[in-house]
């Protein structure tokens, strides 16, 4: 099997999905005639034509408010927000619009819509090319929220966004789009050609909104990750030898909250890792969540290891991401307690 | 140290307030018929004049003259004040039932009629509005039943809505008449991505986008101009400025331009000013922009003048922030009062006739509201169920949304 980046599973999934349906269009800043500053777009133009993969003004309200008419007019919309950090000015347009057409229309008009933003940090972006803003989404009735953590998952969950009728944003960890990140940024980075999650099959397939993957089993500890941060789990875990169960959530809404359930319920220990800033980040829903339906099995306080309630630095990106070192810390405590 | 003198901050003010003498001098209205009709594919540079005057075909005498007269014949401007007489009693007959507690809030549009009712005739069945919550009459002249709109004043059991939106922000695809937010100049851009996406399938449907002069600020206003003249969207920009943004006059929004249609200029749009008054004028350059956009010759920015004679909505006072006798001063009239005249100069109305379908249409609005009534009020009779508060979030309820439901007990 074909072995890809993260960014070429993406371009594959829009060029898989742009084939089948004449519907799908794709546009933003950049991602025409250039194909993206990440390249996710790259080729697409020259193979479906100029009305189908175009430039967009510098306008995020006017990408996704365009967007949103188009979806109401029946086409599938795909469209690239050069960088989440780029989002707000059109949060208007997806809080206000895109999540509550269906609903307020009755059904009258649906908003079919992917709006795919680069995530997250470790490339030296500082305040505005870092952010992972995932929780101003979950919290927004109607909408959908995916965060793929390798080649496989995102081209399958992308597809599947494109197919999904509401509208879904699509979180991609710009660190993992060239190389899986093994969690330490001062070592050599495993290339994704010799990771087995980058084996991507040609054509089409979907991996199911709502559904987590378990990517490493274990007794003694669950970790509750997504993205980028699923990579530093796993090295977490290897390295302080605690048999933790890693689950890599996928998508936050709809989520899958009986695998935690019953992967909490067995291990008794909950550790959630995320990139974003701690105060009403996803993890505090998260530990709620675990908090609702497993109290009577808990054995040790739900953690959470995050990024600091700072901007995201530029200098000390390291000291704010919420590396293995920390995680590994936060393991031991949980299963000292 | 500086020797400049120090610097103030400009804040505009509008001629009149409250207890001081209306006053319209400033508003040039130039004479009916005096607007030359380019063709549709003129130069927008040849034709920027456009933007600071103002389209007008009824005269003083009731009589249109001019290169944008004579399109429509007797039955279809009766049609018409019967549009705008049918939205005007519907108006009061809400307006009452909201006093009543009937409802929680309502707009009407005394005054602006004209605009939306207007407006839909130059449109073909599939093409779609993005309408604020002040255009009604497209619903209306496109026969939508009065009833449905009552029921969804009323959110009651037959509410098209489900009782999930608020009073008069219909939705209806059938109609053209896209589902009103309540947000401001969202929905602009949205028509803009409509009307490119008729585009990028090779249909021949158009869009028209709807704002107010007040909204005209946001942001969303500039992005849909951006986008409208980068791709030559077929779409027809509506901006009805109709003086007052709730109680913050038109300046505070139009700033040191000269007109909001001259917006339009800078991107090269086609900028048409008319006054929102005259039926004919409004529907004479609805179909020369609606042309534009269906010959793929691209967008057209339109400013309907018009004047708000009521309230911005059942929560605000006007006497507060304007003279009361401003819209008896307004200087383009009422547009009922204009059309009905016209007919009658035509031959084809009198006043015993105009009495007599004012009687007619009062009847029909109150025997659809009776109907509606009959399945409930906000806040008696017939409701909408709480299961449908939890429908219709996604096209298929998720988990967590069925645990919520289950908790309610529905």
């Amino acid at each position: 099997m074909p072995r890809r980046t993260m960014i070429e599973a993406i371009r594959d999934a829009m060029d898989v999905m742009m084939a089948r349906d004449a519907n799908v269009v794709v546009f933003g800043e950049d991602v025409g005639y250039f194909g993206g500053v990440f390249r996710a777009t790259q080729g697409l133009q020259a193979k479906y034509g100029q009305s189908r993969c175009f430039d967009a003004p510098i306008n995020e309200s006017g990408i996704i408010g365009t967007a949103i008419g188009m979806a109401a007019y029946g086409l599938r919309p795909c469209v690239e927000i050069q960088f989440a950090d780029y989002m707000y000015p059109g949060y208007d347009q997806i809080v206000s619009e895109a999540a509550r057409l269906r609903y307020r229309s009755n059904g009258d008009f649906t908003c079919p819509l992917v709006v795919r933003m680069p995530t997250g940090g470790g490339i030296s972006g500082g305040q505005t090319h870092s952010q992972s803003p995932e929780a101003l989404f979950t919290h927004v009735a109607g909408l959908k929220t995916v965060v793929p953590s390798s080649p496989r998952d995102a081209k399958g969950l992308l597809i599947a966004a494109i197919e999904d009728p509401d509208p879904v944003i699509f979180l991609e960890p710009k660190r993992l789009y060239n190389g899986p990140f093994d969690g330490h940024y001062d070592r050599p980075v495993t290339p994704w050609s010799k990771h087995e999650l980058a084996e991507v099959p040609d054509g089409h397939y979907t991996i199911q909104l709502g559904k987590a993957a378990i990517r490493r089993e274990g007794t003694a500890l669950t970790v509750l990750a997504y993205g980028t941060m699923v990579h530093v789990a796993m090295a977490a875990a290897d390295e302080t030898g605690v048999d933790a169960e890693v689950i890599d959530l996928r998508t936050l809404v709809p989520l899958d909250l009986e695998t935690i359930a019953v992967s909490v319920r067995k291990t008794g220990r909950c550790v959630i890792v995320h990139e974003a800033t701690l105060t009403s980040g996803f993890g505090a829903e998260l530990s709620a969540l675990v908090q609702e339906t497993c109290f009577y099995h808990l054995e040790a306080p739900i953690k959470r290891v995050t990024g600091w309630d700072t901007p995201y630095p530029h200098a000390q990106e390291w000291d704010y991401f919420p590396g293995p070192a920390r995680l590994g810390r936060a393991l031991l405590e949980t299963m000292e307690q | 140290m500086t020797e400049d003198a120090p610097l103030s901050l400009h804040v505009p003010e509008p001629a009149v307030r409250p207890g001081g003498t209306p006053d319209f001098s400033s508003v040039r209205i130039p004479k009916a018929g005096s607007v030359a009709r380019p063709a549709v594919d003129a130069d927008p540079e040849s034709i920027r004049d456009l933007a600071y005057s103002i389209i007008r075909v009824l005269n003083r005498d009731g009589e249109a003259v001019g290169p944008w007269a004579g399109l429509l014949n007797d039955s279809e401007l009766l049609d018409g004040l019967r549009h705008m007489m049918t939205l005007r009693a519907f108006d009061a007959r809400m307006l009452m039932a909201q006093r009543q507690g009937k409802t929680s809030f309502y707009m009407q549009h005394m005054g602006e009629e004209a605009v939306s009712c207007a407006f839909r005739k130059a449109l073909a069945p599939g093409d779609m509005n993005f309408p604020t919550y002040r255009q009604a009459g497209l619903l209306i002249a496109d026969g939508y039943p009065l009833v449905d709109m009552m029921n969804q004043i009323y959110s009651n059991e037959r509410d098209p809505l489900k009782g999930r939106q608020m009073p008069v922000l219909y939705s209806s695809r059938k109609n053209g008449f896209f589902s009103v937010s309540g947000n401001l100049a969202t929905q602009y851009i949205q028509a803009v991505g409509w009307a490119m996406a008729s585009a990028i399938k090779n249909d021949t449907r158009i869009a028209a986008g709807w704002i107010g002069d007040g909204s005209t600020a946001e942001s969303d206003f500039h992005a849909a101009l951006v986008f409208a003249s980068t791709y030559k969207a077929p779409v027809v920009l509506n901006i009805v400025n109709n003086q007052w943004a709730i109680s913050t006059f038109q300046g505070i929004a139009r700033g040191g331009s000269g007109t909001f249609a001259a917006r339009g200029l800078g991107f090269g749009i086609p900028a048409l000013r008319v006054d929102g008054n005259d039926y004919l004028a409004v529907y004479a350059v609805a179909r020369w922009a609606t042309e534009r956009a269906r010959r793929n010759l691209g967008p057209t920015l339109i400013e309907h003048v018009t004047y708000r004679v009521g309230a911005h909505s059942t929560s605000d006072d006007p006497a507060a922030y304007r003279p009361k006798a401003e819209s008896d001063a307004w200087p383009l009239g009422d547009p009922v009062i204009r059309l009905k005249k016209h007919l009658i100069v035509r031959g084809a109305w009198s006043e015993d006739r105009h009495r007599q379908a004012e009687a007619e249409i009062l009847d029909t609005v109150i025997a659809a509201q009776k109907e509606a009534e009959q399945h409930g009020t906000l806040h008696a009779g017939g409701q909408p169920s709480v299961r449908d508060m939890f429908e219709g979030v996604y096209a298929q309820m998720p988990q967590h949304l069925r645990r919520q439901r289950h908790e309610v007990g529905v």
